[in-house]
């Protein structure tokens, strides 16, 4: 098994390189002509007014949150559908009822409006 | 010297690497992208102990969500992107000594412990781990108690986040 | 085996007694698994030279145009004078930009798309790697991608690329939980997270059992990809260029190329987990013709998305999220829920499909009558207007 992941290794290595060489190549061939205007932040051809920050929306953050605790939920749910064959109806039925806690909670999360975008 | 123990040792250096460099930069997000680095090392060490399953579950979960929520913490609670922070304070001296003589206790019980070097029990032939898991993970005289009370945890964590981090109503 | 049905096959055996004659054994495996690396990683990347030119040229066709057909016979060497014309363009970096973040960024993008072919199953025996978790980790290498994205956004100092950034991850997560929701499903026909297993086992094919989460599936790897409808992450008239604004030349060509890509492997995958990947009459006996078949059921994929980009208007960002986590999460949850308590008691008898089958136009039907209602309720609360009275012409 640990040969499979052997075989990702080099991957991710070997995946690196690849977009580095054109790159590099774009290092020689392209022309570099630096000027105080072409290396300054855009914004849409304006002097840039303040400092670069965004005004802190919660919304962003709760939505991140809510990912989490479906994302942790899911990968629970992954060795429950793996061992499906060995697993008696009732086992079946725990897996259901652990997803059905968890809808609760997408429950509770819209009505307190937790997901709107506003 | 064999491709495992190399593979070992260049992820345990790499991990404890960006652990430090994590804890020194100024810049937060710079920490917390070395804290990435750090996770993924993680995930390599659970390759390595021929966890797969754990290893993808830790770039999902801790990398993918838990790193960009770390993320999106900073950048939007920390106004000016390049802002920078005072690394060490006053008390710089006593952490590191208690910190020292915490890793000197660790390594000491744990060079003792009997077991350091076992192997894990082998499986019946013929079921693969992930399929043990599943099956451990809701059958009754197995772990199906702490399954059912993880989602409660999970239903629990997700509503007092929401509680704290609520958006006011009259826009925020 | 001979060199007709199974070439790779052959030619792995042919190179590892070659190499084993002069070195140790560990430098073969080395040298075969790094010829195998090299050979996939330039699959990925060379076809994405041919996606390219397709899209254009069906995008076109969807427009009433012709497309590119200039350079080259039909315009297929467009592409290749794309590349050249973006690695002769001058490489600006922002001055307070922050370089290391900057630079990693399109390098992360790429890895991220390409590792994702190192467990796609070619052909029966022709897969990178077998691993045990093929489709979680499918899941997990998408996580770089959204890191990229959030690396680049954060490192170019750059209010638009920051605020494209968040509004970019924000869209990916939320769509991350109905795909992996619904990528649950074929490991729960299959039993197992093998990709090969789950082809294998594909003896009727999964989009016959779950239509629905099929389809569930596509749109929610649209939206994780970025295009039309959900191209909120690159909207032009919008926010300039979103996270990739300060970026040129090739640094964008890697962005660029890693969309396409992209947008390519979830056709794959797609026909993968559904459309039986490599299955087909004659795959087992000659190992190219399922090949053949797993890129022709990719395209198969690619074609839609191609399509859903040229018929769909943009979807606004508050429309997109409520979309997500008000329908698509509940819907494939209660899926994979009937998926789950029906193939258990059914599983192994003659009714699976169409009990299956029933089951997802249930669900179906279910989501609409919810939708129908939804719709019903808001237009009830809509102001009604007082009759005014109308001018009349003299």
């Amino acid at each position: 098994m640990l040969s499979n992941w052997i075989f990702v290794g080099i991957f991710i290595s070997i995946a690196a390189v690849f977009p580095l060489l054109p790159i590099v190549l774009a290092r020689f061939l392209a022309p570099r002509k630096p000027n105080p205007i072409k290396l300054d932040t855009y914004e849409c051809g304006m002097e840039t007014v303040g400092d670069t920050w965004v005004q802190f929306k919660v919304q962003y953050y709760i939505y991140a949150l809510v990912f989490l605790v479906f994302d942790i939920e899911t990968v629970f749910l992954f060795p429950w559908a793996v061992a499906f064959d060995v697993l008696p109806l009732f086992a079946v039925l725990e897996g259901v009822l652990f997803i059905v806690i968890l809808v609760g909670g997408l429950l509770y999360a819209w009505r307190k409006g937790a997901l709107e975008w506003a | 010297m064999t491709v495992e123990q190399a593979v070992f040792l260049f992820t345990s250096f790499l991990i404890l690497f960006s652990g430090f460099m994590m804890v020194t930069r100024q810049n937060l997000v710079h920490a917390a992208l070395y804290l990435v680095v750090a996770l993924f090392g993680v995930a390599v060490i659970f390759v390595l102990l021929e966890a797969g399953f754990l290893a993808v579950v830790q770039v999902l979960v801790y990398i993918g969500a838990i790193a960009i929520l770390m993320i999106f913490a900073v950048m939007l609670t920390r106004g000016n992107a390049t802002e920078e922070q005072e690394s060490m304070n006053a008390g710089f001296g006593w952490a590191m000594l208690l910190s020292a003589l915490f890793a000197f206790a660790l390594i000491v019980m744990l060079g003792q412990w009997a077991d350091i070097g076992a192997m894990a029990p082998a499986l019946d032939a013929g079921r693969s781990t992930i399929e043990e898991l599943g099956s451990a993970l809701v059958s009754p005289d197995g772990y199906v108690i702490p399954f059912e009370v993880a989602s409660v945890l999970l239903l629990a964590a997700l509503i007092g986040a929401l509680v704290v981090a609520r958006p006011q109503k009259g826009g925020k | 085996m001979s060199f007709i049905n199974d070439p790779i096959g052959f030619l792995a055996e042919w190179i590892t007694n070659f190499l084993s004659g002069f070195l140790p054994e560990a430098w073969v495996i080395f040298i075969v698994t790094l010829l195998g690396v090299i050979i996939t990683a330039s699959f990925g990347l060379i076809i994405v030279i041919f996606l390219i030119w397709l899209e254009r040229k069906i995008a076109a066709r969807f427009q009433d145009r012709l497309g590119p057909n200039r350079a080259g016979p039909y315009g297929l060497l467009q592409t290749f004078a794309d590349m050249i014309k973006l690695i002769t363009k001058e490489d600006v970096v922002p001055e307070k930009a922050d370089k290391l973040t900057f630079n990693i960024a399109p390098i992360l993008s790429v890895v991220a798309v390409l590792l994702i072919w190192a467990v796609v199953p070619f052909a029966p025996g022709w897969i990178g790697t077998d691993l045990n978790v093929g489709v979680l980790y499918i899941a997990a290498v998408g996580s770089f991608g959204i890191l990229s994205i959030l690396m680049a956004g954060w490192s170019s100092n750059n209010k638009y690329a920051l605020l494209g950034a968040f509004r970019a991850v924000a869209q990916l997560i939320s769509y991350e939980v109905p795909m992996l929701i619904t990528l649950m499903v074929p490991v729960l026909l299959a039993r197992d997270m093998g990709m090969m297993t789950i082809v294998e086992s594909q003896n009727l094919w999964y989009i016959a059992l779950a239509p629905i989460s099929a389809i569930i599936f596509m749109v929610s790897s649209i939206a994780e990809v970025g295009r039309t409808p959900f191209d909120l992450i690159e909207a032009e008239s919008e926010i300039v260029a979103g996270y990739h604004t300060e970026y040129t030349g090739m640094k964008f060509g890697m962005f660029f190329a890693a969309e396409f890509l992209h947008a390519f492997t979830i056709g794959v995958i797609f026909a993968i987990l559904f459309l039986g990947g490599w299955r087909g009459p004659g795959a087992e006996e000659f190992r190219l013709l399922g090949v053949v078949y797993l890129m022709l059921k990719g395209l198969l994929g690619y074609f839609i998305v191609m399509w859903v980009r040229s018929t769909l208007p943009r979807i606004r960002i508050d429309h997109m999220l409520a979309f997500n986590w008000k329908f698509l999460t509940p819907l494939s949850l209660m899926l994979l829920v009937m998926t789950a308590i029906l193939d258990k008691i059914f599983g192994d008898t003659a009714l699976r499909l169409p009990l299956l089958l029933a089951g997802n136009v249930l669900v179906l039907f279910l989501g609409w009558l919810a939708l129908r209602w939804a719709s019903r309720r808001q237009t009830k609360t809509r102001r009604v207007f007082k009759k005014r009275p109308v001018a009349k012409p003299a």
